[in-house]
């Protein structure tokens, strides 16, 4: 089944087409990989998912209805939520309340029950603190609640994303390079969190990744871009023989010698 | 080292805080009572509240303390000399003074939106009062119904405030497309605006009496009692900065809050985690100038007379100074800007200015008319500023992050299983 589809997506840059007609169906429930070299399109492909960007051309749907021209905002409510390849915390607040920021669509309480601070409101503040803290257990940050967050390693910022995401409880949940800038270790833990988001939080996950051994381990499904169009999709094992993948991988002599390690 | 130390751990000790306290408000307060006219003695007893913020009592402790120092200690002993009024005009203009900065605090402090008008938002608020309780209304509503009362200055309160917030969002609506150096320049462009209209709109029909100002403001009135001088406008203005604070405190450990620095450190991560940039900027740039309204309906009942050379640039760029000077996003150190920078300018410059002046007089210095010491203050105030920010760049009191308590929060959490499910569908309160 279907969760996200997109149709002849097109996204241009002035004369640059950064996404070029691309077709694909993200089944539900599975992790999908987008991969592709340097510059492929694939940051533009998950911020025009997003919002960020308007696509100049083609369709979006999210289980069926279309997200085209919804506003950014509005697309995270519809239950899709992000990390991003430069990572885009919020530095100066603590790492608690980065994962709070993320439950923003999720708390009711408005202006005159802040001022006011009614029960209702005081339990709402606490319970999103307490759902905050589980996240930050979950991706094994807790102990860091109150740091600053930009004060956290590479690895550890990039766990924070993941967390801050969660807390939005998204349908689908884009990656943007969630491993660079890990070390090995921090790389094995990723590979078994995301895992553990997938197989017992049930959300899709679509991730862009250079790391092969991380990709082919993951991904159910991938999806091989170049210069903004789709060039192969297919299981693992198909695109690690793929002659059009090796060929934009690593040229074209190396196509004719084989496999991508 | 050691005798340091010794020192250090007494002074942690509670009940010696607290005698030492005690002895520092009784000895100011005396002094201020007693001696004709102390600057210093006044200054230390408003000091006192500063040196509370720095107590380790509990918070509740502090609250109360600061309640009786400002509506009993401070009140009572500046009444004894001379200088009353005086001192109670400094303090009032402080209050104004420290609610417009918390106003602009949660504009460029917390949303980090620069804003080089605010002044404007006062101007707002002052005309609102002035122009209905003097007969200036007449002239574009009919029945001779005005000047209203002075009973109707608490109402205008809250008008001002309302009124200020309503331009605060007429001006964000177009302005927020734009960021960083661009919306400086436009809310600078703003505040000018505003000012210059004031300035004109006398004609064709008379409104804000332009150049000329509003005179003979109506004071405020409370069941008979009329307020006129500053020792009763004190009480005025300490009460609407109790409520300004404490709504800027709530406001900052909020889901309000967050968002607001959420969008001050990366709009797009905010963007992406559902917070709607225009509206969250919106309401920041209106609870930021409702402050400023209310603050300029007391000003004009306090004046009894406006116009429009109070509201210039240089009042919005004295505002953010005092924001950035006590520590951009710290409600602490705003308020201590505000009131610092307000004290230097009224006090202890015009002090100084006089001294020196009384000295040239006699004939004890002499000092080159370029030097003249009126010309000084300004040059001192700007010396005073570059050491600040030189030596304490992130502001006097930096922005801290509320810490929370990880044992408490466990030990208290409810037993549900794993929040962290799938959403629902319609679930997500979609951000109406
Ligand atoms: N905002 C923008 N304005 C203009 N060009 C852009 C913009 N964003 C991306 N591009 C261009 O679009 C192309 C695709 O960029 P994109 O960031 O999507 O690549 P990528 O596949 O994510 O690459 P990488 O693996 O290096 O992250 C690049 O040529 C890039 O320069
Ligand atoms: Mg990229």
């Amino acid at each position: 089944m279907t969760i996200l589809k997109v149709a002849k997506l097109v996204k241009r840059f002035g004369g640059l087409t950064a996404v070029d007609g691309v077709d694909f169906a993200f089944p539900k429930g599975k992790i999908s990989a987008v991969i592709g070299p340097n510059g492929a399109g694939k940051t533009t492909f998950f911020n025009v998912i997003t919002g960020i960007y308007k696509p100049d051309e083609g369709e979006i749907e999210l289980d069926g209805k279309s997200i085209v021209n919804v506003k950014p905002h509005l697309i995270t409510s519809r239950g899709i939520a992000r990390t991003f390849q430069n990572i885009r915390l919020f530095g100066s607040m603590t790492v608690l309340e980065n994962v709070m920021v993320g439950m923003h669509i999720h708390l009711k309480t408005g202006l005159f029950g802040t001022l006011l601070r009614l029960p209702r409101n005081r339990a709402e503040e606490k319970r999103s603190q307490e759902e905050a803290y589980r996240l930050l257990e979950y991706v094994g940050l807790e102990s860091l609640l109150n740091e600053q967050a930009n004060s956290l390693s590479y690895g550890a910022q990039r766990r924070l994303e993941i967390a801050r995401a969660l807390a939005t409880r998204p349908k689908v949940l884009l990656l943007d390079e969630p491993a660079a800038g890990m070390n090995p270790r921090e790389t094995v833990d990723l590979i078994g969190l995301i895992k553990r988001i997938r197989q017992e939080l049930e959300i899709t996950i679509i991730l862009i990744e250079h790391d092969m051994r991380l990709v082919m381990e993951l991904s159910d499904h991938i999806l091989v871009l170049d210069y903004g169009t789709k060039i192969a999709e297919g299981i693992p094992e198909e695109i690690r023989t793929n002659p059009r993948v090796i060929e934009a991988y690593l040229g074209k002599s190396a196509a004719q010698q084989g496999v991508i390690s | 080292m050691n005798f340091m130390d010794k020192w250090k751990t007494k002074l942690q000790h509670l009940p010696t805080q607290a005698s030492i306290y005690t002895l520092f408000v009784v000895v100011t307060a005396l002094s201020v009572y007693f001696l004709d006219k102390s600057v210093v003695a006044f200054l230390l007893l408003l000091g006192s509240l500063l040196l509370l913020y720095f107590t380790s009592f509990k918070n509740s402790v502090k609250w109360a303390v600061g309640g009786i120092l400002l509506f009993i200690v401070i009140p009572f002993a500046t009444s004894g000399g001379l200088a009353h009024e005086s001192y109670m005009e400094v303090a009032t203009q402080c209050g104004i003074y420290i609610a417009m900065a918390l106003g602009l605090n949660i504009v460029v402090g917390f949303a980090g939106l620069l804003d080089l008008g605010f002044v404007a938002f006062f101007a707002i608020g002052a005309y609102t009062y002035a122009i209905f309780a003097t007969p200036q209304a007449n002239n574009f509503i009919s029945g001779q119904l005005f000047p209203l009362s002075g009973s109707s200055f608490w109402l205008f309160i809250l008008i001002g405030g309302f009124v200020a917030a309503l331009f605060g969002v007429l001006l964000g609506l177009p302005v927020l497309r734009v960021k960083g150096d661009y919306l400086a320049i436009v809310t600078l462009g703003f505040g000018e605006i505003i000012r210059i209209i004031f300035n004109n709109m006398e004609k064709p029909i008379n409104i804000t009496n332009g150049a000329m100002g509003l005179s003979s403001i109506q004071p405020p009135n409370l069941f008979g009692l009329k307020f006129t001088f500053p020792h009763q406008f004190y009480f005025i203005v300490v009460g609407i900065l109790v409520i300004v604070i404490f709504t800027v405190r709530r406001l900052e450990h909020s889901k309000m809050g967050r968002s607001w620095k959420a969008i001050r450190e990366n709009e797009i991560a905010a963007q992406s985690m559902g917070i709607p940039l225009i509206r969250t900027k919106l309401t920041a740039f209106a609870v930021g100038a409702s402050f400023s309204g209310m603050m300029g309906v007391v000003f004009a009942a306090k004046q009894t007379f406006i116009d429009p050379t109070s509201f210039t640039l240089l009042e919005s760029i004295t505002i953010l100074v005092m924001v950035i000077l006590g520590g951009m996003g710290s409600v602490p150190g705003v308020i201590l800007g505000a009131a610092l920078v307000t004290i230097l300018n009224l006090q202890v410059l015009t002090e100084l200015t006089n001294w020196l002046n009384q000295l040239t007089m006699n004939g004890t210095i002499s000092i080159p008319n370029a030097l003249s010491p009126s010309k000084m203050q300004r040059f001192i105030f700007g010396a005073i500023l570059v050491c600040i920010a030189i030596f304490r760049p992130n502001g006097l009191i930096v922005a801290k992050n509320r810490k929370v308590d990880a044992e408490q929060l466990k030990a208290e959490r409810s037993h549900t299983p794993v929040p962290v499910g799938q959403s629902t569908g319609q679930s997500g309160g979609v951000a109406k």
